[in-house]
């Protein structure tokens, strides 16, 4: 689904991502792992070209996407993206920040749209919140809102960028539970995360990235029971 | 009025008190010959600059303000030649704007640029507008630059284009937030208007000077004058918190 081929990315002079090549396939969890500055989510926002790559190709779907004629735009509607702070958008309620991406892309009419909404909102149980405004909310109920903004473009994949770090301890659970009723609804999810039960419940990969690459990579038994990196054993080591 | 012609006469003679003397000159000041009326002319005058210098003002400023901004945003290697000699175009009109004085550039347009037109209340109107659309522009440019970028990040990463998310998302938001920096720029426009008096602009300063010039009395035309500033900048701060409160609805907790 998504292919990475020998992605680089540099700020100057500072090597983030060397030289990375990876496949993600629909159905995957992919969790990725990793100490803070190891290009975790510099990897995770280069999917979607938030971050410009600065050498190497992505293909998602059999398009390549890092070419500059792709329309990016295009390619975004299908990927969904979930960010630590979750940056809901304060001028809108949570009823218009949901419904104004499907509807100005020309994906649903208002009508439609307010329909999905409306669904999503009560499957993560915040229906009533419909017409509130993001400031209103606790940082769980704003996590939860931004998750179901995103699916609310129908996306095929899901990235997430450490979803529950901005969150306050007791609020990360209800977060992680929409994260675990997606994955077993079948999406495929790119998860960026520091919530190592969550990797091992959930991933069905997991991928140790350390200084730009990706050391370590296998099911959550053979990464968290059998680590043979010496890298990611000092890693979990510490974690764990 | 019979009572101003005779305390006038013996104002003359140096026999009137002080409130007669009060009474005459603000009666010279104001009444007499419905002078009042062209202090009116006068407010209508600054009200419509005002009201021209702020529309091109914000227009020049947004305009200047989204190419900087385009500019600044662009992606790494993927720089627009025609956007990049835009940039430079609207760096040299704020360097301009900003570096010289309002009085000087009334002058030069007034006398220089537009030495032939006659319609002086209009030149001073351009000047003024070109003027505030620098200002303009760095606030409006300010706003956007604060604003947190992952609120774009937000807006692009659901697929939304560059024109929407700044529709929908940033500009919304960045205006909010430099609104109260727009209203001193604009009580400052409104003030700035009676410079326009030294290329023969015919707004309220213009009405006081030809009155005093009469009446050889400066105190009571000035004073009104001021009064009449202070009023309308009182009315304008009040518009502008009825905005930034109705702007405000959504921080509600």
């Amino acid at each position: 689904m998504i292919d990475v081929k020998h992605l680089s990315k540099s700020f100057g002079d500072n090597k983030v991502l060397k030289d990375i090549s990876e496949h993600i396939y629909p159905g995957d969890k992919v969790v990725i792992i990793g100490p803070s500055g190891s290009g975790k989510s510099t990897f995770l926002r280069s999917l979607n070209l938030l971050e410009e790559p600065t050498a190497g190709t992505i293909l998602f779907d059999g398009h390549e996407i890092t070419n500059p004629k792709a329309n990016i735009d295009f390619v975004r509607r299908k990927m969904g993206m979930v960010f630590q702070h979750f940056n809901l958008f304060p001028n809108m309620t949570i009823k218009r920040n949901i419904t104004l991406a499907p509807v100005r892309t020309g994906l649903m009419t208002q009508a439609e749209a307010d329909e999905t909404a409306m669904q999503l909102l009560r499957r993560v149980g915040l229906e009533e919140k419909a017409d509130a405004y993001p400031n209103q909310l606790s940082g769980g109920q704003k996590q939860r809102i931004a998750i179901v903004r995103a699916l609310a473009m129908n996306p095929k994949v899901m990235l997430f960028d450490e979803p529950t770090s901005a969150l306050d301890p007791e609020m990360v659970g209800e977060v992680l539970e929409v994260m675990k009723e997606l994955a077993n609804g079948g999406m495929t999810m790119v998860v960026v995360t520091h919530e190592m039960g969550f990797a091992r419940e959930v991933g069905n990969r997991i991928f140790f990235m350390d200084e730009g690459k990706i050391l370590e990579q296998g099911t959550p038994a053979e990464v968290f029971d059998n680590p043979q990196h010496p890298r990611l054993k000092d890693f979990l080591s510490k974690v764990l | 009025m019979a009572q101003y012609e005779a305390w006038r006469v013996l104002l003359q003679s140096g026999e009137a008190t002080g409130w007669q003397e009060f009474y005459v000159k603000f009666f010279q000041a104001f009444i007499v010959g419905d002078r009042w009326k062209q202090y009116l002319n006068g407010v209508g005058t600054t009200l419509m600059v005002t009201a021209m210098a702020l529309a091109i003002g914000i227009v020049l400023g947004i305009l200047v303000a989204m190419v900087r901004t385009a500019h600044d945003q662009q992606r790494p290697g993927h720089k627009n030649l025609f956007l990049g000699i835009l940039n430079g175009i609207c760096q040299v009109y704020v360097t301009i704007i900003r570096g010289t004085p309002m009085m000087v550039q009334l002058l030069i347009m007034g006398f220089v640029i537009f030495s032939s037109s006659r319609n002086y209340t209009m030149v001073g109107a351009l000047t003024l507008g070109i003027n505030s659309g620098a200002y303009v522009a760095e606030i409006i440019r300010g706003g956007l630059m604060a604003l947190d970028p992952g609120q774009a990040e937000a807006g692009r990463s659901l697929g939304l284009n560059y024109i929407d998310t700044m529709r929908f998302i940033v500009i919304p938001q960045a205006f909010k937030a430099i609104l109260p920096s727009l209203g001193n720029e604009f009580i400052i426009l409104l003030k700035d208007t009676s410079l326009i008096t030294v290329i023969g602009g015919k707004e309220l300063v213009y009405a006081a000077q030809a009155i005093y010039g009469r009446t050889y009395e400066q105190m009571f035309p000035l004073i009104g004058i001021a009064c009449v500033y202070l009023v309308l900048v009182i009315i304008f701060t009040w518009l502008v918190g009825l905005l930034e409160r109705r702007l405000r609805q959504s921080d509600r907790r």
